[in-house]
């Protein structure tokens, strides 16, 4: 104990830029704001973002494809997420994401060609209770089964002809 | 019977997924029409997911809790019991074998307040913790109390809080900062959203606390972005204690000034670890670096930072306006206090517990879990999410305590406990986390990024049965390199769901390699499906349902299933309301 804290004190931080001037902390919040505004990041977001945080384009390019929140890429009007949490893969969630594959006809990451719909898997929702659970733009479902996903799907559908 | 007082809607994330808000729209409207004037209080999740949606009706020396509720069963309450003076029996719950065995230190207020309101929080007690440490107590008497109560980092690690504190405390000022963890990543695990959900303040005031006693000025909540309604609520929460001189320059008139500030993660599992959030609060990648310096010599921006976890700091009012001791009182050995869990998975009471350290898995899966979904054989039990193992049944009887846990393989971690039953495989179990532990390795260290890739693959050949008894000893050697050559706590424990269930269940990995079968019949490329021309009544259901044909005519009035055509999808056996579909693993036998 007496060893670790002498080193402490040795090596107090001697770095003492301030807080305020840190631009490149904006990144993450900018990056945000913009997926937000457009539903994805694209290459001329990512110029404005370097230009005010004073980094380079590969930087913020490299600070977005490491998170799995940002899509560099448009989605589709609505956005399917499966949870793919431990309760939901316990309770099923591999047969409900392949009778979704299967309805859709895409795969993980990817949007139909009409531009309805994006699939994507989401690491936990956190309402494990209602495993297998799944979020379609800002509305949960819970205890979702393959056999009912087309139900779920065709409300969507049915909304998009009217 | 005694007049009513309120009714609690539970509107946490959960809640809210199973119909909450249709159910409180009903509530309103149906009181309204009855014109009854009876307060409706929106409070957080009191942990009975199960149940959800939940509706409190509270009176002077009774709490009546419904469950499972939905616009019709809530008009019902209003007209039958608010006006009409009779429970209804049929969508009562019963809250006894749930919470009777549980201690609420950090869920206290969960379900009982309303998150939005400071007033619910002070009127319980809250920020009192924060004013006498203010007025009476010194930073080193902070400290001492906290260390004195044993409390241990809450997020997985299990590191002293009360040391963790004085490392930072010793730096020298005047820009430190408080972290608050709330990067709650761990699968299976939700209690940090629940606390910042149903009571935001408490951890407010947990950093203000912390602040006070290293000496820091900046507070930092680092919460998942996947968590909108915790964002919201904490801002809430920020702007009304700041508002009522709780938060910002000299708090409640002392010499001590604290700001807070909210940065949403982006979705990485690794800015879980200190130094990977760091780095993610300066914008960059999130990958972790060598230590030391430690984050408490240099952190954000290069100044003293403490981290702690959401519960952690949860605690921290509760222990400093009931002391040390009444903490310490609860719990085991080294580990003092409660826990939080998140059960799910195989189990009948799904939702967040909290217990004191030391009770048994055994304990909590029975009698507070009410036991396995249709009573079937509990098999393991998951703790710790990907850097945790899998505890077989054998070793029900572990007491939950760091130590005690950690010589299972599995680890407290954050607090998810995932039921398994006869019905869960263990190698897909293994397989699962490892899936996610590669794709969120930060792709640093080289045995993190390439071993758990190979780990997978190997994985994976075992589940689809073209794995040989080779692979075995090769997976746990390169799980045992993986865990001693990686930097951060990702790498280091990534393997743990693959040493425990290799440790626990060899012989389930042995039916998957040598007889090439699936026990619990969950890797498809292992099962056979056939139908039973007994059971079949010839709907062709499964004719529709089978998405490549395999399924057609028999002899007689039924359907035959080609071998060579099926793809193991299991969809006939989902559509069949016969039960006809039967599935068969392992070799072959001869006829």
């Amino acid at each position: 104990m007496n060893t670790l804290s002498s080193s402490v004190r040795r090596t107090t931080s001697a770095d003492s830029s301030p807080p305020g001037g840190h631009r490149q902390g904006n990144i993450i919040p900018l990056l945000q704001e913009a997926q937000e505004a457009r539903g994805y990041i694209s290459e001329e977001h990512i110029d404005k973002v370097a230009r005010a945080t004073g980094v380079s384009a590969s930087v913020v390019y490299g600070v977005a494809t490491f998170y799995s929140q940002f899509r560099l890429r448009a989605p589709g009007r609505h956005v399917i997420r499966v949870c793919e949490g431990t309760a939901c893969h316990v309770l099923g969630a591999g047969d409900v994401l392949e009778a979704l594959k299967m309805h859709l006809g895409i795969d993980v990451g990817g949007t139909t060609g009409d531009g309805l719909f994006s699939l994507e898997s989401v690491r936990c929702l956190g309402c494990c209770s209602l495993a297998p659970a799944m979020v379609i733009d800002e509305e949960t479902y819970g205890r979702v089964t393959p056999s009912n996903v087309g139900k779920i799907l065709d409300a969507y559908r049915k909304e998009a002809i009217e | 019977m005694s007049a009513i007082r309120e009714i609690r809607v539970g509107l946490a994330t959960c809640g809210i997924a199973a119909g909450a808000d249709r159910v409180l729209r009903t509530l309103t409207d149906s009181l309204s029409s009855a014109g009854m004037d009876v307060p409706i209080r929106k409070v957080g999740c009191v942990g009975m997911c199960y149940n959800e949606p939940l509706v409190d009706v509270v009176t002077d020396d009774d709490v009546v809790t419904y469950g499972n509720l939905d616009e019709q069963s809530a008009g019902r309450i209003v007209t039958e019991h608010v006006v009409g003076g009779q429970p209804l029996d049929a969508f009562r719950v019963d809250t006894d074998g749930f919470l009777s065995r549980q201690v609420r230190i950090v869920l206290e207020n969960c379900g009982i307040i309303d998150p939005e309101s400071l007033e619910d929080y002070r009127r319980n007690g809250g920020y009192d913790g924060l004013q006498r440490v203010l007025t009476e107590l010194s930073r080193q008497d902070v400290i001492e109390t906290i260390t004195e109560s044993g409390l241990r980092g809450r997020g997985g690690g299990g590191f002293p809080t009360g040391l963790k504190w004085s490392l930072a405390e010793r730096e020298a000022g005047p820009d430190k900062y408080v972290i608050c963890n709330a990067d709650e990543g761990d699968p299976g695990a939700f209690m940090d959203r629940s606390v910042l959900e149903g009571d935001p303040h408490r951890v407010l005031e947990g950093m203000a606390i912390a602040g006070y006693a290293i000496g820091a000025t900046h507070g930092i909540i680092y919460v998942r972005a996947e968590y909108p309604l915790a964002i919201a609520r904490l801002k809430r929460a920020i702007a009304d204690a700041t508002q009522a001189g709780l938060l910002g320059p000299r708090v409640l008139g002392a010499d001590f000034s604290f700001e807070i500030k909210i940065k949403a993660g982006a979705g990485a599992f690794v800015c879980g670890e200190e130094t990977a959030l760091i780095a993610s609060i300066e914008g960059r990648r999130g990958m972790p670096r060598r230590r030391p310096p430690y984050p408490s010599q240099s952190g954000v921006w290069g100044r003293p930072t403490c981290i702690n976890n959401v519960e952690t700091l949860a605690n921290v009012p509760w222990i400093v306006r009931h002391g040390a001791d009444a903490f310490a009182s609860y719990g085991m050995g080294k580990s003092r206090g409660t826990k939080v869990f998140a059960l799910a998975g195989r189990i009948r009471h799904s939702g967040l517990i909290e217990v004191p350290m030391g009770m048994t898995i055994r304990e909590i899966v029975y009698d507070i879990g009410g036991g396995i979904l249709d009573d079937r054989p509990l098999k393991a039990v998951q703790m710790g999410g990907p850097s945790g193992g899998c505890i077989p049944e054998a070793l029900a009887d572990t007491p939950v305590d760091y130590e005690e846990l950690k010589t299972t393989g599995a680890i407290v971690g954050s607090g998810g406990m995932i039921v398994l039953d006869d019905s869960s495989c263990m190698v897909d179990i293994a397989r699962f986390f490892l899936d996610f532990t590669q794709k969120e390795s930060c792709g640093k260290c080289t045995f993190c990024r390439i071993g758990t890739k190979r780990m997978l693959e190997m994985l994976t050949r075992i589940s689809r049965g073209e794995g040989v008894l080779e692979d075995l000893d090769a997976l746990i050697d390169l799980g045992e390199k993986v865990k001693a050559n990686s930097l951060c706590g990702l790498g280091q424990t990534a393997p743990n769901p693959v040493l425990t269930t290799t440790k626990y269940f060899r012989d389930e990995y042995v039916a998957h390699l040598v007889d090439k079968a699936c026990p619990a019949k969950v890797c498809k490329p292992l099962l056979r499906y056939a139908i039973d021309p007994d059971t079949c009544r010839d709907c062709k259901l499964c004719v529709k349902g089978c998405p490549t044909g395999a399924i057609t005519q028999g002899d007689g009035a039924y359907q035959v299933i080609d071998p060579e055509t099926c793809v193991q999808c299991g969809r006939c056996e989902q559509v069949c309301p016969f039960g006809a579909i039967a599935v068969e693993t392992g070799k072959v036998e001869a006829r």
